[in-house]
């Protein structure tokens, strides 16, 4: 398949991108590693008049720890993710988050911020980042600003960046001692959306009560799903059996899943539920509690 | 329309082209160069047939365009056999029975070189996650994972010596 014929820039600066992107407005779409954005203008779903190839751009990329904050440069590979041993030894939440997302081809490509910035509830960091209290700065005309994750996904593939804006990183406030985090999620095979996915993460308190929690939810809505009533219940709880099940229950009933080929909206909530009660209790593992 | 003059290297040899913006890297591979060994599966970022190596890296070419790949370097299956020898992956393939139709073939060849390259002895698992992108539906996969541990053992047997 062929895309409608677009004109491809390689700006070799993020102010050349922003400027490229202000002068052909709506026409003009941000390709960062294409994996979602070229199949959509293969099938023509959508259309682009303009791409503006942000894989050129010195700085974009690199996972660092500085200043509290984990810097995951937005255009870094999935694969490069998946291989960091800063990201292995301590943020396994991200490394199960990045292996199940596509399959091993899509991630040499696809890039993290792009999995944020196309604002689809099925892709797989949203609800990592709303479970780990996540920040997207983005680079735009008037300059830069931070966005929180809370407020990033304003509906289906929307997204609170300007049309001129670029996602250039994602900051993940560096968990205290006794954190730990879980993504769990059920597909019917490798290379697809999630049927129901569920990001836990969780720092213990002196009494082994979860102190601090954030649960996010993929595919269960027209936007990636924060549960907040789930958390304000566990919330200085301790994690027992009955307190990760009324959990589970309480983010399930944040959901409204569609029906499709992955099965009915009923079973799809269940499982967000089934799946929310492993992830607080591997998070809950992972952060040294029972 | 417009075009780009790219300069890919393919299989070790320089190539300049001017290709439009919307090419994809696949069709340039097939089209223009006449490299047909690269598949075009499913078309929609599936199957792996049409898997290619993009600086050292396994990548879909069917959702690459090729001037993405300008100033890279590109392996094709072309580029497996070496002086007239078939590299350890194609003798695998071909005394473990790793292909019946062979459509998947290329893809599953330079998706295994790849992972050779950054692992000499991988285990069953190891082998089964990297060719997870890769569908074949003839063989089950099974002798597409012995093909593999087969040019594993061939290649570290080389190394030894």
């Amino acid at each position: 398949m062929i895309p409608s014929a677009f004109d491809y820039h390689a700006p070799g600066t993020l102010d050349e991108a922003v400027a490229l992107l202000e002068r052909h407005g709506d026409e003009a779409k941000v390709l960062s590693g294409g994996q979602s954005l070229l199949p959509l203008l293969k099938l023509r779903l959508g259309d682009a008049g303009h791409l503006v190839d942000i894989g050129r751009i010195p700085g974009l990329t690199g996972i660092t720890e500085a200043d509290g904050w984990l810097r995951i440069g937005g255009a870094t590979r999935e694969a490069d993710l998946e291989r960091s041993a800063l990201i292995r030894d301590k943020y396994p939440i991200l490394l199960d988050t990045a292996a199940v997302i596509a399959d091993p081809l899509v991630r040499n490509r696809a890039t993290v911020g792009g999995n944020l910035a196309h604002g689809d509830p099925a892709n797989d960091h949203p609800a990592t980042m709303l479970a780990l209290g996540a920040e997207v700065v983005a680079r735009g005309p008037g300059g830069e600003r931070t966005i929180p994750v809370t407020q990033f996904f304003t509906g289906l593939f929307a997204t609170a960046l300007a049309p001129a804006e670029i996602l250039t990183e994602i900051r993940i406030p560096i968990p205290p001692p006794r954190s730990g985090g879980a993504y769990v999620k059920l597909e019917r095979k490798v290379g697809d959306f999630a049927t129901a996915a569920a990001a836990a993460q969780v720092t213990l308190g002196g009494a082994g009560e979860i102190a601090r929690v954030g649960i996010g939810l993929t595919n269960a809505g027209p936007t990636p799903i924060k549960a907040t009533a789930a958390e304000e219940y566990v919330r200085g709880r301790q994690p027992d059996a009955e307190a990760v099940a009324e959990t589970a229950r309480l983010a399930a009933e944040a959901t409204t899943p569609s029906a499709d080929r992955r099965g009915s909206a009923e079973y799809k909530r269940d499982m967000a539920r089934v799946l929310t009660g492993r992830a607080v209790t591997r998070a809950v593992q992972r952060a040294g509690g029972q | 329309m417009a075009t780009h003059d790219v300069r890919i290297t393919v299989n070790g040899e320089p190539r300049e082209a001017a290709v439009e913006s919307r090419l994809l890297l696949v069709h340039w591979l097939r089209d223009v160069l006449r490299l047909t060994g690269t598949h075009i599966g499913c078309d929609t970022t599936h199957c792996g047939a049409c898997t290619v190596l993009l600086d050292g890296e396994p990548v879909k070419s069917c959702t690459v365009l090729a001037v993405q790949a300008d100033g890279g370097e590109v392996t094709t299956v072309e580029g497996l056999e070496q002086d007239g020898a078939l590299h350890p992956l194609q003798e695998g393939f071909q005394q473990e029975h790793g292909l019946q139709c062979g459509f998947c073939t290329p893809g599953m060849l330079m998706t295994g070189r790849a992972l050779l390259e950054r692992n000499a002895d991988p285990s069953e698992a190891d082998i089964r996650q990297a060719i997870s992108g890769n569908l074949c539906r003839c063989t089950g996969y099974v002798n597409i994972v012995k093909s593999i541990e087969h040019a594993a053992a061939k290649l570290r047997e080389a190394a030894a010596s």
